[in-house]
């Protein structure tokens, strides 16, 4: 039987094979997803972010617990940094998930960024396609410890929530453009610790500054212990409240719709630069052309016109 | 197209001595593998779940306590209860040449003990998982 016949009999076996699959863009890659993706759509994606150790992977842990009581199924994937010298990985999520059931309805999946520098490997969104289509009703996932413009996460799920830690800075680090921005909802981890309450108070008086429209999201900022899965419960109450606002109020929509455009404009990206290298790769002598630009006798942006001309009339 | 070798490592048991697997972790690492670390006091069932979850090449385990004609075997009849005993099992420990020379026997591809340099290690994983080929069909 083919591996993708097993996947949909429900075969974890089959789902880490197709995952891999997609991950190495492996022959034929594409018309696998091409696949799954008609029978995705109904899995909630849930993206947690935060600086590293700020204790990511335990609110995943907390979260994916809470929402199998709830008789759910999760999914999860968690992204770790590939070295960008030797290209590889050490993947150590999984340390922090204890407990957890051996059925088909749990399943954790760590990936490497393999070169992406946005906080998730550049195959996430297709992974998360792959446990969408598998039957997962959760999908958590778990971004590399990031710094303040890693935010590829807005377009691989539905709903934020960022790890915040005391020591993660005053009241103008949380004025600041970027992670602090794209929260749906706030943790501030390990609140247990001196300056927690000060972070909470910098973070809401941040919020409440910005203009909002009346019927606006109002972002809760909860302070947790993952550790001792203190405020975890609530922490999870409030993504379902912010799942179920947004989709009263047609953003969730909105929001799927906007990142649908996103990957037809990407994969006609990657499509176009394959072409182009296709037809014209071996006709292209790069060094001479870098040899003239750094002599001033030209420059990238003309070159790409004239690239650009040639592979028009080819 | 690009394909890692992807490798789980695990400490079964009640074990707590975690400096030499996390030794090879680096080392790996630092080979250009994927290296999925699951930590401390693990079972047999939650290694082979892990290992299947996470789709890798090989299981690398590691015993100091003793306990490793236990452990190992423990593994490797999970490895076939769950079907996945095409999946390469290595390990390292403190343990004695007959019962390392057992141990290869019921199907552990290799034990490595204590003074073995990293490369021998990286080496042998290079081979075992170039030698494994799948002929599955995706669709």
């Amino acid at each position: 039987m083919a591996i993708l016949d097993r996947f949909f009999e429900g075969d974890i076996r089959a789902l880490g094979r197709i995952i891999s699959h997609i991950e190495d863009r492996a022959d034929g890659y594409r018309d696998l997803l091409g696949v799954l993706y008609e029978k995705s759509g109904k899995s909630i994606r849930i993206g947690i972010t935060g600086p590293p150790g700020a204790g990511k992977s335990t609110i995943v842990n907390g979260l994916a617990h809470r929402y199998l009581n709830d008789g759910k199924r999760v999914g999860v994937v968690a992204v770790d940094p590939t070295s960008p010298f030797t290209g590889g990985a050490l993947l150590g999520d999984r340390v922090r998930m204890n407990e957890f059931p051996a059925g088909g309805e749990f399943y954790f999946r760590s990936m490497a960024t393999r070169g992406a520098t946005g906080g998730l490997a550049a195959a996430t969104g297709n992974v998360t396609v792959a446990l969408d289509a598998f039957g997962f009703d959760i999908t958590l996932i778990e971004t590399v410890g990031v710094g303040q413009v890693e935010l590829d996460i807005i377009d691989a799920c539905d709903t934020v929530v960022v790890t915040v830690v005391p020591e993660s800075g005053d009241a103008v680090q949380t004025m600041k453009a970027g992670l602090m921005e794209i929260a749906d909802v706030f943790a501030v981890n390990k609140s247990d610790r001196p300056g927690a309450d000060r972070l909470a108070m910098d973070l809401r008086q941040t919020l409440q500054t910005k203009p909002s429209e009346k019927d606006a999201w109002k972002i809760p900022i909860i302070s947790t212990v993952a550790v001792d899965a203190k405020n975890i419960d609530l922490l999870g109450e409030k993504v379902d409240e912010h799942i179920e606002f947004i989709k009263r109020s047609g953003q969730f929509d909105l929001h799927r719709r906007e990142q649908i455009k996103k990957k037809i404009l990407s994969i006609l990206k990657n499509q176009f630069q394959r072409e182009f290298l296709e037809r014209l790769g071996a006709e292209i002598d790069f060094e001479e052309i870098v040899d003239r630009i750094m002599k001033g006798q030209t420059n990238p942006f003309k070159v790409g016109d004239e690239l650009y001309a040639s592979f028009s009339r080819s | 197209m690009n394909q890692k070798i992807r490798v789980l490592l695990a400490k079964p048991g009640l074990d707590g001595h975690d400096r030499g697997i996390k030794v090879i972790a680096a080392a790996f690492r630092d080979a250009g593998m994927e290296v999925i670390y699951s930590g401390l006091r693990q079972t047999p069932a939650m290694i082979v779940d892990a290992a299947i979850q996470e789709d890798v090449d090989a299981i690398g385990v590691s015993i100091l306590s003793g306990a490793h004609m236990t452990l190992f075997p423990a593994v490797l009849d999970e490895m076939k209860a769950r079907g996945a005993d095409d999946i390469i099992l290595f390990g390292g420990g403190i343990i004695p040449d007959d019962d390392k020379t057992e141990l290869e026997k019921m199907g552990v591809a290799r034990i490595f003990t204590p003074g073995a340099p990293t490369e021998e290690a990286i080496a042998f994983l290079r081979e075992a998982v170039a030698s494994k080929k799948s002929d599955e069909k995706m669709m």
